[in-house]
């Protein structure tokens, strides 16, 4: 059962939520927010199109496996975390480039590292579950 | 099974595997044995910090004791690696078999080299699980497997209790460095004595499977023969003894450490050599002299005369080289005919004289003949007994005579070989003999073996500074001929006495190979263990929700009921709350309400969410919007998923008894209540602000950020949240797996 309307406006509401949820991603350093936040946002954004139009759709859309998205978090966020280990600094030390406009770091590649993760984690899961109950 | 040459063709990439292992080996062997003239002075040592703040470092040392070691099993390993690739190369897996036998002559290396305890510890283990591998390469036979388990479960458990005996080492010496504990002098005044030394030869007797621990030896012979040869002839058997030798200055001298070792010693040494005459397969016979050669070593490390000791370490390295020569023979006439059964085999020097003739140089060391080094170790080991000893002895060395007869005397000599049970040679056709690598080791390890035989001298240095680790000024002397002493009248004996059970032997074997008590004793007990874990598993794991949830909360309304009727805490009872308050709070309780619906399932979700949103209200409020927007993250993915799973559930239907209903209401309510009046006891206390503040002081000028709860996620607590998304992450992969098997299984 499809409900047009809930597909229509899942269409809509989707990239709202991807934007809001990166809005909220690159905030949080300064302001609530934060790659955990931003990361479960664009997963309801994901769960509202799976609802509308089901896994096929969402997999289209997202256009990567939910776990190696997950991965590539991991990924970014082990990254950060050497970051700061050729000036010899200890894992996971933050790293700041000086520029006065883009405050660029290893904390924030570390931030979208967790948004990823969460992201993917959530997806794989919901993914599973639904696409679990269809067989 | 041996797999058969190929010969034709290029060498395969396995091959060269097994090769190329070869002249690793071969190069540590070099290496090791260049630094001889070094290490008789003073010990070579390697530092590298482990876990600092433990006294825990990566650390080796290489002394005359380890040197003795780490060539036997460089050099051995060799040859093994060569005659391993001769013998099955072609197995499909060969080249993870040479994978397997490269990490466990690695682990080894580690563990005789390691001068940190807990290093040592860990190569420790590391053999036990190498040799896991190992005996259970045959992996589709339920034999091996089985056999493999026992082998690792055995040791392993020594070596936990060997674990236990370390740490009191290093309690009792104040150190974990081999190097400074030897300094300190002994522990046997050590109040930790007693608990050590059960410990440690646990550890010991298990590793070198002393009776009653020694069934899982025999049994490790289902590994392929070059593993037979390697690991339980000449090296990891023997690391049992390497410890007891290491720690023999530390512990040696007490009546516990005399008798327990002179008792384990002597009783495996000769109840194994009664049983390798009775066995039928030669690998069998093979492993049982195996045990009564770690039994007499065990037996002479008890002492610490000069005479003992040295006895200990040259026959050490004199077994070392006679068995694993055997043992590759065995596997060569294994190769060419099929079978390992003593009756069945007969003649096959006909076909075979050049591995007659390796066999006859390794066992004629083994049965202790002149000019052979086993002559000289046989010598040393009545200089070194205790008189008491020397009969058991006796009788043990008559024993391994026949058995050395039987190994290299019965299947090469007399008729030609008639149909053999395996069917491998056609009726009246004469075996071949092997290929190089099978008889290279067999060769340069016997001819070591007759070497030192005729050349003690060569031997002398290394034993010299081995002895002088051991607080001793030199060894005893070597000599092919020491005088008409006792000694010589003793050996004589043997070989009459020897001579005579050889000709007895038949007729033994033909009495059965005696029953397998402590090897039938260990089934039961794993028995007994199944059974205790399944009828655990049954009470606890009863794998109803339900039940889980009762219990769960049943502990915990008691535990907490109980800890605050005790303490009776001053409770925050805040009737002057604002009303915003208590409208949030109406809508919460309203919400829990709805969850408690009896009959549908989405107004159950639909209520659990509306209790998750009460509560990010109630955070919102008290300024924490972070947790506030993930909490309302949360709940709305919760109730996805809820929805996505619950949904698909069959109707609620109420079957239970009322008794039972009521039951959960109680459980519930007392539950609830005891978590209610936790908080409340909490809240009358004003929180600690010591590490708030330091975040408050520290989150910009240090990281930068104003967030606070982001600062400490991303930067402060990064490694927490790392491991955390590690978590999330594996959760759901495992999650994803579990459902779409549970569907693959439905499907089937």
């Amino acid at each position: 059962m499809r409900s047009p309307i809930l597909g229509l406006g899942a269409r809509f509401l989707l990239p709202l939520f991807l934007i809001s949820s990166l809005y909220i991603l690159l905030r949080g350093h300064n302001a609530p927010g934060g790659g955990f936040i931003g990361g479960l946002i664009a997963a309801l954004g994901f769960a509202i199109l799976i609802f509308a139009e089901g896994t096929a759709a969402a997999r289209r859309a997202l256009k990567i496996e939910p776990r190696n998205l997950g991965g590539i978090g991991l990924l970014c966020a082990l990254l950060a975390g050497f970051g700061a280990a050729p000036s010899g600094g200890a894992p996971f030390q933050g790293l700041w480039l000086a520029l006065p406009v883009l405050p660029l770091s290893t904390v924030l590649l570390f931030d979208i590292g967790v948004y990823f993760a969460v992201l993917g984690g959530v997806l794989t899961l919901i993914f599973a579950l639904e696409e679990g109950g269809d067989a | 099974m041996a797999q058969q040459e190929s010969g034709q063709g290029g060498v395969s990439p396995a091959r060269m595997a097994g090769y190329l292992a070869a002249a690793i080996a071969f190069a540590v062997f070099g290496l090791v044995l260049a630094q001889l003239e070094r290490v008789s002075g003073s010990a070579i040592l390697f530092d590298l910090d482990w876990a600092p703040s433990l006294g825990i470092g990566f650390s080796f040392l290489l002394d005359p004791l380890a040197l003795v070691f780490a060539a036997l099993i460089s050099g051995i390993g060799g040859l093994i690696f060569i005659y391993a690739t001769g013998y099955m190369g072609g197995h499909p897996q060969f080249g993870r078999f040479v994978l397997f036998l490269f990490l466990f002559m690695l682990s080894m290396l580690g563990l005789v080299l390691a001068r940190d305890l807990i290093t040592l510890f860990v190569f420790w283990e590391l053999t036990s699980l190498t040799s896991y591998l190992l005996i259970g390469f045959a992996h589709d036979d339920p034999r091996a497997r089985r056999n493999a388990l026992q082998a690792m479960l055995v040791t392993a458990s020594g070596g936990l209790a060997l674990l236990a005996g370390f740490i009191l080492i290093g309690t009792a010496a104040g150190s974990y460095d081999l190097a400074v504990i030897l300094q300190g002098g002994g522990l046997q005044q050590s109040p930790l004595y007693g608990a050590i030394l059960v410990l440690v030869l646990l550890g010991a007797f298990t590793k070198s499977a002393q009776i009653p621990f020694h069934f899982w030896l025999p049994n490790a012979m289902a590994a392929p023969t070059p593993v037979s040869a390697y690991l339980h002839s000449a090296t990891m058997v023997k690391a049992g003894v390497y410890l007891l030798a290491r720690l023999h200055p530390l512990l040696s001298g007490t009546d516990g450490w005399e008798v327990s070792l002179t008792l384990a010693g002597g009783v495996t040494a000769l109840f194994a050599s009664v049983i390798a005459l009775r066995q039928r397969d030669l690998k069998q016979m093979l492993a049982w002299t195996t045990l009564m050669a770690l039994g007499v070593l065990v037996l002479m490390l008890a002492q610490d005369t000069a005479a003992a000791l040295t006895a200990a370490i040259a026959f050490l390295i004199i077994h070392a080289l006679y068995k694993a020569a055997l043992f590759m023979v065995v596997g060569a006439v294994d190769h060419a005919t099929g079978t390992r059964d003593v009756r069945a085999l007969r003649g096959l020097r006909r076909g075979m004289p050049l591995t007659a003739v390796l066999a006859l140089l390794a066992a004629g060391s083994m049965a202790g003949l002149p000019p052979f080094s086993g002559w000289i170790g046989k010598e040393l080991l009545y200089t070194g007994a205790i008189p008491l000893l020397v009969p058991l002895l006796l009788v043990s060395n008559a024993l391994i005579f026949a058995v050395a007869g039987g190994v290299a005397l019965r299947p090469f000599f007399g008729p030609p070989p008639g149909d053999l049970p395996s069917g491998a040679l056609p009726s009246g056709a004469l075996p071949h003999e092997p290929g190089w690598q099978l008889l290279l080791g067999p060769l340069l390890l016997g001819g070591a073996g007759l070497l030192f035989g005729l050349m003690p001298g060569l031997l002398q240095p290394l034993l010299d500074a081995v002895l002088r680790g051991f607080g001793l000024d030199h060894a005893a002397g070597l000599h092919l001929w020491a005088g008409g002493s006792l000694p010589l009248v003793l050996s004589l004996a043997t070989f009459a006495l020897g001579s005579l059970l050889f000709l007895a032997a038949p007729r033994l074997r033909a009495q059965g190979e005696g029953p397998r008590l402590a090897d039938r004793l260990w089934d039961r007990l794993l028995e007994v263990f199944a059974a205790i874990a399944a009828w655990q598993t049954r009470v606890i794991q009863s794998g109803r929700l339900s039940r889980y949830l009762v219990i769960s909360f049943t502990t915990l309304a008691l535990v907490l009921g109980v800890t605050l009727a005790a303490r009776r805490p001053a409770l925050a009872i805040q009737p002057d709350a604002p009303l915003s308050l208590w409208l949030i709070a109406a809508f919460t309780i309203g919400g829990a309400g709805l969850a408690l619906t009896p009959h549908s399932r989405i107004a159950n979700i639909a209520g659990i969410g509306t209790v998750g949103i009460g509560v990010a209200l109630i955070f919102l409020i008290f300024g924490a919007p972070d947790v506030a927007m993930t909490q309302l993250m949360v709940e709305s993915l919760a109730a996805v998923l809820f929805g996505i799973a619950l949904l698909r559930l069959p109707g609620l239907s109420e079957r239970r008894s009322p008794g039972r209903r009521a039951l959960h209401w109680l459980i519930s309510g007392a539950a609830g209540l005891a978590v209610t009046l936790l908080l409340l006891a909490i809240t009358a206390h004003p929180p600690d602000r010591q590490l708030a503040t330091w975040f408050e002081e520290n989150a910009f000028t240090r990281a930068h950020g104003l967030n606070i709860v982001n600062v400490i996620l991303v930067d402060f607590r990064a490694f927490d949240t790392f491991g955390e998304l590690t978590v999330v992450l594996l959760a759901a992969i495992g999650a994803s797996a579990l459902l779409k098997r549970r569907i693959g299984g439905a499907r089937r």
